[in-house]
């Protein structure tokens, strides 16, 4: 037994409202950048949908991720010696306009315009070649709340096996929003794939971080991700992707993207797992039993031997506090009402996912579907949102998990209404799912009511076991332009110098004086 | 001295010179610009091909030049091959990967001129160090014929003179009176050719050093650690 910390996330599906505040607040602390415009290292997607980039989940198509090899894992890529001979050129590398040109517009022009009979329109620009752009035909959210038409979005590869027809007509429509950034995998097939080694993953919290100085551009990486959350930056020429706001989860904050998620949806905290473990685990063969063998990586904090293991390999004593007030320990272990994404890409992701309840209230109201005993609460089979469609998503298609998490969520619905309503404890929901009224009461505090602290439990970074003078590094060394404290550019230089600026709109916009 | 001792002699030193200091400085002082700088994510049509028969092009005139003009006259005559048979692998060689890689690089210069996303993003330097290594293959394509013809004629005499050439500056003996009698062309040649490495380290061609073989027998997983690195 090897034990190690991870920094991992669970995102509460049942309550994103889709309002993109932690993609804006991502994109404007961390990519706001020349080169990355069209990089969100956190996206929130409509499903059904293909996604940003587009068919992200279809490893035919980008062949991203891990496979069983003769039983052995081995990148979908093929060997080491494949990947190298496609250097020059990388097959199974994304285009910009897989995700999509990104764009300006020119709104000085609604100032600088002549005076006409037509109101000025601001009209498109590229931020690459700065050039007009007749139409932005992709955007990073297209599909958003089902927009565009249905046989484009149902090409989304978790809609295999469903009776497409069906679904498109509006009264069985359904829709759930996705949000994303980068997994943070605990068998990252970035890592693995990165020629260079610039790639890697933090030993302490399991950070996964491109090495600015030390990536070549050689690109396996952005097709390796199958999440394709590592991007390339094409004014730098490096690699980039979510640095888990390591500068902040250090202080013991939440990630910025968590931080400002408005439905609160999002949960931070620790979980120990077992490093020996990894290769086993992320070679089970059958890729539906592949959620089941993630959760036993996971080690439990108030396991003495656990304990006395973490002591030995380093881990400190907060930590372990940290580990055994998980929220994460407790929806994906305690409850199971959490599950990695896409668990058949085998990189054992740690961003988990509590699937959404789908609303069916008008149904129910007409008498047209069944219920549980207090009449109000829908059984699991018939919300609205197909089980195989999330367990698609989740589980590699397993369903009974997943049905067996909504059930739960239910219940607990059933459960607290019966207090809140009818003033009296009704516990038999809670008896058909097996859960206790202290985990009920519990489930509710975590995941209905939210509190800030019981949301991140984060403990602060250890940098005195780092660094000898650790005062003299005060203030310094966020996320740099590489070159450690340097912005890496001088005015000057012998060796190439940077790009033209940040393409803008060329006319300025009228100073004051022109009025 | 006149122009050509200063670039048969002279100048092949400061080119090393810059080469190797400057490719250690900007090593030692610029991580971040130390790149490929490919350009695929902005346009992937035609790359394939056009990068793959450049790169492997250029690979193998790089290590054809090593070898034919670096190993002595005495280990060719004592492993048996005949100055007839090296100029012949010479030639055809030189014709096969020099016919790639100045036929990638063509593409890749068209391509770098005139896809708009790829021309917005390219540098002055990117664009002008393709044009040269274009340049110094169609004249190192060039020389093939006159090479055909002293082959033809059994005179193996150039080809021996450019390989002492080539040692007696790596044995920091310059003699550029060997190269007196020789072609035009040849010459011509040397000149692009000499100043890639002049041009090397202030362009994206440093990713060359950084050839990443080393992969092939490295662990999947890249693990980095804060702890332990005070000395307790």
């Amino acid at each position: 037994m090897k034990v190690r910390a991870q920094f991992a996330f669970v995102f509460n599906l049942d309550k994103c409202i889709g309002c993109h505040t932690c993609s804006v607040t991502c994109k404007n602390v961390w990519t706001n950048r020349k080169g990355v415009e069209y990089a969100w290292w956190n996206n929130v997607e409509s499903k059904p949908g293909i996604g940003y980039p587009k068919q992200w989940e279809n490893q035919q198509i980008w062949r991203g991720g891990w496979e069983l090899k003769d039983g052995k894992l081995q990148l979908k890529s093929g060997s080491r010696l494949d990947r190298l001979l496609n250097i020059f050129a990388n097959p199974d590398m994304p285009e910009i306009d897989d995700y999509y040109e990104p764009f300006t517009f020119d709104w000085a022009r609604l100032q600088n315009a002549p005076l006409s009979e037509a109101a000025p329109t601001a009209r498109p620009i590229s931020q690459i070649t700065g050039e007009r752009m007749d139409k932005i035909q992709w955007g990073p959210n297209w599909e958003d709340d089902l927009a565009g038409e249905y046989d484009k979005r149902a090409k989304d590869v978790n809609m295999k096996g469903l009776e497409k027809q069906i679904y498109s007509q509006f009264q069985n429509t359904f829709h759930m929003y996705l949000p994303r950034i980068c997994n943070h995998c605990i068998n990252p097939a970035c890592v693995a794939a990165c020629p260079s080694g610039a790639m890697y993953k933090r030993e302490e919290d399991g950070i996964v971080l491109a090495d600015q100085d030390k990536c070549r551009g050689w690109r396996m990486c952005v097709s390796a991700c199958p999440y394709k959350k590592t991007f390339y930056n094409w004014e730098s020429g490096k690699a980039e992707k979510c640095i888990g706001c390591y500068p902040r989860v250090e202080s013991g904050m939440p990630t910025v993207c968590s931080e400002s998620c408005v439905g609160r949806i999002r949960y931070n905290g620790m979980m120990l797992y077992d490093a020996d473990k990894i290769e086993e685990l992320a070679s089970t063969a059958n890729p539906q039993d592949l959620y089941e063998a993630h959760t036993r990586i996971f080690l439990d904090p108030n396991d003495p031997k656990v304990i006395e293991q973490a002591r030995k390999d380093g881990i400190p004593e907060d930590w372990l506090d940290a580990c055994r007030r998980s929220p994460i320990w407790k929806m994906a272990m305690e409850w199971k009402v959490a599950f990695p994404l896409h668990p058949e890409f085998r990189t054992l992701p740690m961003v988990w996912y509590v699937p959404p309840l789908s609303p069916v209230q008008s149904a129910i109201d007409q008498g047209q579907l069944p219920t549980s005993p207090d009449g109000v609460i829908p059984k699991s089979d018939v919300l609205r949102m197909p089980l195989k469609y999330l367990a698609s998503l989740l589980t590699a298609g397993k369903e009974e998990p997943v049905r067996q998490a909504l059930n739960k969520m239910l219940a607990m619905r059933s459960y607290q209404r019966s207090v809140h309503v009818e003033g009296k404890a009704d516990i038999s929901a809670l008896d058909a799912v097996g859960l206790t009224e202290q985990q009920a009461q519990d489930m509710y505090q975590l995941m209905a009511i939210a509190a800030y602290e019981d949301r991140f439990v984060i403990p602060t970074g250890h940098e005195e076991v780092r660094l000898e003078d650790f005062h003299g590094f005060q203030g310094q060394n966020g996320f740099t332009f590489g070159n450690d404290s340097s912005a890496g550019i001088s005015a000057h230089s012998l060796f190439p110098e940077r790009r033209k600026e940040t393409v803008e709109p060329k006319e300025e916009a009228p100073s004051r004086r022109d009025y | 001295m006149d122009l050509h001792n200063f670039i048969f002699s002279v100048y092949p030193y400061i080119v090393f010179g810059v080469f190797f200091l400057g490719s250690w400085i900007r090593f030692d002082n610029e991580q971040y610009t130390w790149k490929s700088d490919s350009s695929q994510l902005l346009s992937k049509k035609g790359l394939r091909l056009a990068s793959n028969l450049f790169h492997v092009g250029i690979i193998g005139l790089f290590f054809g030049h090593l070898a034919g003009l670096l190993i002595p006259h005495k280990v060719f005559l004592a492993l048996g091959v005949s100055d007839m048979t090296h100029q012949w692998v010479a030639i055809s060689a030189g014709t096969v990967f020099g016919g790639m890689c100045l036929l990638g690089a063509v593409l890749l210069w068209l391509r770098r001129m005139f896809t708009p996303r790829v021309r917005a993003a390219s540098r002055w330097m990117d664009i002008n160090i393709l044009g040269w290594l274009a340049l110094t293959a169609f004249l190192g394509l060039s020389t093939i014929p006159f090479s055909i013809h002293h082959a033809n004629a059994g005179d193996a005499s150039t080809m021996i003179v450019l390989a002492e050439w080539v040692q007696s500056i790596a044995y920091f003996r310059p003699d550029p009176d060997l190269l007196r009698g020789v072609d035009t062309v040849y010459k011509v040649h040397l000149f692009l050719g000499l100043s890639v490495f002049l041009f090397f380290p202030f362009t994206r061609l440093v990713h060359i050093w950084s050839a990443p073989i080393t992969y092939l027998i490295r662990a999947y997983q890249v693990v980095r650690t804060k702890r332990g690195l005070i000395r307790s």
